[in-house]
């Protein structure tokens, strides 16, 4: 028997193809929602109301302070048994994300609590209403900054896609899996699946640099 | 707390029974003339704390139309506070603050004085701009933009609108030819400059000045004190400044007032307070001042 068989290899392909679809979905949706709702949790923490605001960073330190495969459990599995039934996919990204959105929340808090106080000040004296200081002064100054961080998280998201697995999502290390186990032969699947995470991961980290460039240009920041 | 609404509430009563003694044939002018005599602000019984520490005690104050007053005083007098409340940078914790004959953070609702509704907050806060110490501008716009920006989505003025009077006025703080420079392309008294220009496109009708030389190198104060000055020659506005240049506050101010301790400890013409003044503390502040120049 061959270590490596190239014969399994185009075999696997069509699995794993179908794997890296869902894998991919799952970390461009889960991160879509992690972002937005990470940005929501940071603004509400900083909400004048401070019973609000500590609400708010219990809510994130809990999150952050659970594994993540508990949290997709307890939604997936412990849900229908008190009435709530979510469908797997749904669950998966949804958890995905609002696990992501904690670790998010924290750096766009950093962020935006980086953005010099005068610049609130400044919005003050010149009557800007609340949501036009957020969206055209303070944001802009304070997202460029955060891009690396953000970034990775949104490289972390995508290796921690296979434990969505677990919950019975045909993501792409499943798929190796499941070739392997009805091959009697793992490693040409597991090895591509290892290179696919990887070049992805470089790709994406090619990304984020490029838009962070880009964003320090657009606003003319340092 | 009761006992300021109270107070509150029987200075909104009074004012009205008080012309309606009047004769009704010149009620209309004697009106007018009231609001005009009236001062633009007025600081009533205005306490602000920060815990345990006092930072203004009972401060009254009344600065009339097109009066530009400085504010001289060590530091820690609560100078600046004055202009942050006015500004509502600061919550007050006691006291009215009447700007334009309307109460600046309360409004009467159903005969009761509450605190102002944010509307009520931004439609009296229109009337007041402000310089700050450390410029504030925003980074990521052109000097251009910053003075474009609360123009088109405060005041609805059209881009084209908003693009002219911003230039207007960044040619009169003498900043034409750097209409498309960012903060960081321009020098501290530059950037003060601008944002001299980004308040008065707001068209306020009192500017605050928070020691808007303070932070600048000493060749680059001139520039900015002869904008201010231009100002208070060329165009109707009330001026409060707090300043550590003392030869400014005496050529440009109608008054000065020495702060000590929270508390206004001496007001006057310049020549007076800066030449001959009254009180020890201010002679001791003086003699400090000028001592190190």
């Amino acid at each position: 028997m061959k270590i490596w068989d190239w014969s399994y290899v185009w075999e696997a392909f069509p699995y794993l193809y179908q794997g890296a679809i869902v894998t991919i979905e799952a970390t461009l949706l889960g991160f879509a929602i992690a972002l937005i709702l990470g940005l929501v949790f940071a603004m509400i923490r900083q909400s004048p109301n401070r019973y609000v605001s500590t609400t708010m960073a219990e809510i994130v330190e809990f999150i952050r302070s659970t594994p993540l495969l508990l949290q997709l459990f307890f939604v997936y599995f412990v849900g229908p048994q008190i009435g709530i039934f979510i469908p797997a996919w749904t669950a998966g990204v949804g958890v995905l994300g609002i696990h992501y959105a904690a670790y998010c929340s924290e750096v766009f808090r950093g962020g935006i609590e980086n953005v010099d106080g005068g610049q609130w000040e400044a919005c003050t004296a010149l009557n800007l209403s609340r949501t036009r200081t957020w969206r055209t002064i303070i944001l802009p100054q304070a997202i460029p900054p955060m891009v690396p961080a953000l970034g990775n998280y949104f490289i972390g998201m995508f290796k921690d896609t296979p434990v969505l697995a677990a919950i019975s999502i045909f993501e792409m290390l499943q798929q190796a899996k499941n070739f392997g186990g009805n091959n009697y032969r793992y490693i040409e699947a597991i090895t591509m699946c290892g290179f696919f995470y990887y070049v992805f991961s470089l790709v994406a980290s090619a990304i984020v640099q490029s838009v962070r460039v880009w964003l320090n240009r657009r606003y003319h920041l340092q | 707390m009761s006992e300021f609404v109270l107070r509150f509430e029987d200075d909104l009563t009074k004012r009205p029974r008080a012309s309606a003694r009047r004769d009704e044939l010149d009620l209309d002018i004697r009106r007018s003339e009231k609001v005009m005599n009236e001062p633009i602000v007025r600081f009533e019984n205005v306490t602000k704390r920060y815990g345990a520490l006092t930072v203004l005690d009972e401060l009254n104050l009344e600065i009339a139309r097109n009066e530009k007053v400085s504010i001289i005083g060590p530091s820690g007098s609560g100078k600046t506070t004055v202009l942050r409340m006015l500004m509502t940078l600061e919550h007050i914790n006691g006291g009215v603050i009447w700007v334009d004959g309307e109460p600046l953070t309360h409004t009467q609702k159903n005969g009761q004085i509450v605190p102002a509704s944010e509307r009520h907050l931004r439609r009296v806060r229109a009337k007041i701009g402000m310089v700050f110490q450390h410029f504030n501008l925003f980074p990521h716009m052109t000097a251009l933009q910053n003075c474009m920006e609360a123009p088109i989505s405060v005041l609805g003025l059209s881009k084209k609108e908003a693009e002219a009077r911003a230039a207007e006025l960044l040619d009169l703080v003498g900043l034409g030819d750097k209409k498309n420079h960012f903060p960081i392309q321009l020098s501290g008294g530059q950037k003060q400059r601008v944002a001299i220009a980004r308040a008065l496109a707001m068209r306020p009708k009192v500017m605050l000045f928070d020691e808007v030389t303070s932070a600048l190198d000493p060749e680059l104060v001139g520039e900015v004190l002869n904008v201010i000055r231009k100002l208070s020659a060329e165009h109707d506005l009330t001026m409060l400044m707090v300043t550590h240049q003392m030869g400014f506050a005496k050529e440009f101010s109608d008054r000065v007032c020495f702060f000590s301790g929270g508390k206004i400890v001496e007001q006057g013409p310049p020549s007076q307070l800066l030449g001959n003044p009254q009180n020890e503390r201010t002679q001791q502040f003086l003699n400090a001042v000028l001592e190190t120049r």
